[in-house]
């Protein structure tokens, strides 16, 4: 089989699949609700609760998780290539640590500005994941010779510990309340209840998907060694560059939009590549629409299982995704 | 053959002597002991916000030495000396301020022990329902040698509540949502009180009826999709500001809105309920009672 055929048919039965779960995701909840009274126009918006469950509380719960699942995967997918590291997440670089921060000291402070309909702590994280990758990005590329995936992955998870040190700082003097919020926070939730957030997401994500669509070819020569991609005529300190920024970019956007959710960035792309071989042309595409079915179907049983209550999604991904993982990884060995 | 008999009958007397002088010397000692142990602590260190405003309720203020980082009521306390808090109590702080009592919550397992090594008496405290706070009260009254005053208090502050109770008596309770937290600016991280605790029980007291009185936990974090579902026709949120102007009371409000369905958005009946004081269960539940059965039945 041809790789443009295996490629179309692989991602296509990804998205066949990835498809299917946003459809069906938000006409399940704690709530019975009828489909027919949701799309019914003759009921006034004000009086139909099934609409304002369906549109208000689920769907933009969906989108959210469809989002972020997708950029963490995707994200996951580019650094674990550029860093030739397969422990590497979106969080190893030091962004989540920075968005965490930011969220945070958005909380302790108690900063209540808004843009756009965002609020303060969303815009906070998004910053700090900012600060984060300047950091690690001037760290990285102050030797001579571009960039370095060494410094850029010490440079990532020193800055992550020395952010988590003035995390628990800032969680140690902060008071009780705001102590437990910021640490709810931390744990990742989709709840969102508005689509203003996930507008505000969307540019930054859409910008790193379109930088990661020239990325496969690139990352399957990047993961043999720097020296034999740059034989094969790939500029490599560019592409390092977009893949490092495209990626932190997006993974700091999902971050401020869903949380620092664990799991998905690591586990999704071993799991897809488990699934589909290591050639990234294949792996980026369908790891990106798994991480967002698989984060869809999390937030899932994190809003039913123990209904009326949440279970914090990111405890979820984690819970569901370990044992998934192992299980696989016995089983191909 | 009398001095015989006499000292034949004085050996047993003796020994009977000296046996009820023991006991008598046993039963002071005692009976001294008890007393010692009850004599009313001097020096009070409480870790407990909570229980603090209670000391102060029932004229044991003056007792109290050192309070924990976060209390600032009644406002003698805040020129106090702090201690840490539930989480970091400074016990090397605490030790030597040599206290002979020291008010602990139930969680703080390892400064108990500590407390216990160094002989340090303390009153072990953990929130429960609205009745506990009369009954916490009467003990620390006994406890501090207050029992009249604690006695008094708590009567009360239960007649304050029964007067509500009364006042609300045989009216419609009306289904409500009592939230004490979320992600200012919107809908998120939304924490309620749900069906056990004393927030619980002063909704009842006001007149309401919990919406999420199935969940047995003090508190839950729940989903606008609950909240919907749950349709309560009054939400309370409660609000650390200490005053709130129209235009900040409008942007508290607001984020409600995308929740129009919810017959407590729909009528307007999102009432927010200002003073620090509303979470603490205190003396001062009985002004928030207050204001909650004003806020359900106007």
């Amino acid at each position: 089989m041809s790789v443009r055929r295996r490629l179309v048919l692989i991602v296509s039965a990804f998205a066949i699949f990835t498809i299917a779960v946003l459809l069906w995701a938000p006409t399940v909840g704690s709530t019975a609700i009828s489909l027919g009274r949701v799309f019914d126009r003759s009921i006034p918006w004000d009086s139909n609760v099934d609409a304002q469950i369906f549109f208000v509380a689920r769907l933009p719960r969906v989108i959210a998780g469809a989002l972020v699942g997708a950029t963490l995967a995707a994200a996951g997918v580019v650094l674990q290539a550029l860093l030739r590291n397969p422990l590497a997440t979106p969080f190893t670089l030091g962004v989540s640590a920075g968005a965490s921060l930011g969220a945070m000291l958005a909380v302790t402070m108690r900063l209540e500005f808004g843009l756009l309909g965002i609020s303060s702590i969303p815009l906070a994280s998004f910053a700090g994941s900012i600060v984060a990758t300047g950091i690690v990005y001037a760290l990285a590329s102050s030797q001579r010779r571009g960039l370095s995936t060494n410094v850029l992955l010490l440079a990532g998870v020193t800055l992550n510990a020395f952010f988590s040190a003035l995390i628990l700082f800032v969680q140690y003097v902060a008071d009780f309340a705001e102590a437990l919020r910021a640490i709810r926070w931390m744990m990742g939730g989709l709840d969102v209840a508005s689509y203003s957030p996930i507008v505000a997401a969307m540019p930054f994500v859409l910008v790193a998907m379109g930088a990661f669509a020239f990325l496969p070819r690139t990352l399957n020569l990047l993961s043999v060694g720097a020296e034999a991609a740059a034989a094969r005529g790939v500029d490599v300190v560019s592409s390092q560059r977009v893949a490092f920024l495209s990626a932190s970019l997006a993974t700091g956007a999902a971050v401020s939009l869903g949380g620092p959710i664990g799991f998905i960035g690591i586990v999704v792309p071993h799991l897809v590549r488990l699934l589909v071989g290591a050639d990234h042309r294949i792996v980026l595409p369908a790891s990106a629409l798994f991480g967002a079915s698989f984060l869809v179907l999390c937030d899932l049983a994190a809003r039913t299982v123990m209904a009326p209550l949440e279970i914090p999604v990111g405890v979820v991904t984690a819970l569901i995704g370990g044992p998934f993982f192992l299980w696989l990884l016995v089983k191909k060995s | 053959m009398n001095t015989l008999l006499n000292a034949k009958a004085a050996k047993p007397f003796f020994y009977f002597s000296v046996i009820v002088v023991a006991l008598v010397a046993f039963f002071a000692a005692f009976a001294f002991e008890k007393v010692a142990a009850q004599a009313p602590p001097r020096r009070i260190i409480s870790l407990v916000p909570a229980v603090t405003e209670m000391l102060f309720a029932i004229g044991a203020g003056p007792q109290v030495i050192a309070v924990s980082n976060y209390d600032i009521e009644p406002a003698e306390v805040r020129s106090l000396p702090t201690v840490g808090a539930l989480l970091d109590p400074d016990t090397e702080r605490i030790i030597a301020m040599k206290p002979d009592l020291v008010i602990t919550y139930g969680s703080q397992n390892d400064l108990k022990q500590q407390l216990t090594t160094v002989r340090i008496p303390f009153f072990d405290y953990r929130h429960g329902g609205l009745d506990h706070i009369m009954t916490t009260m009467r003990a620390l009254g006994e406890r501090t040698g207050h029992v009249q005053q604690a006695e008094h208090a708590a009567q009360s502050l239960q007649r304050a509540i029964d007067a509500v109770k009364t006042r609300v008596a045989g009216k419609r309770r009306p289904k409500t949502l009592l939230v004490f937290g979320r992600e200012p600016g919107g809908l998120r991280n939304i924490y309620a009180s749900a069906g056990r605790g004393f927030l619980h029980d002063m909704l009842l007291v006001a007149g309401g009826e919990d919406v999420l009185q199935d969940i047995d936990k003090e508190s839950a974090q729940i989903s606008t999709e609950t909240i919907l579902a749950r349709a309560p026709e009054v939400i309370l949120e409660f609000n650390a500001a200490t005053r709130l102007n129209e235009a900040d009371l409008k942007k508290v409000v607001d984020p409600w809105m995308a929740l129009s369905s919810v017959p407590a958005v729909k009528n307007r009946r999102v009432i927010v309920l200002t003073g620090p004081g509303m979470t603490v269960p205190g003396p001062r539940v009985a002004e928030g009672i207050e204001k909650m059965a004003r806020a359900l039945h106007p």
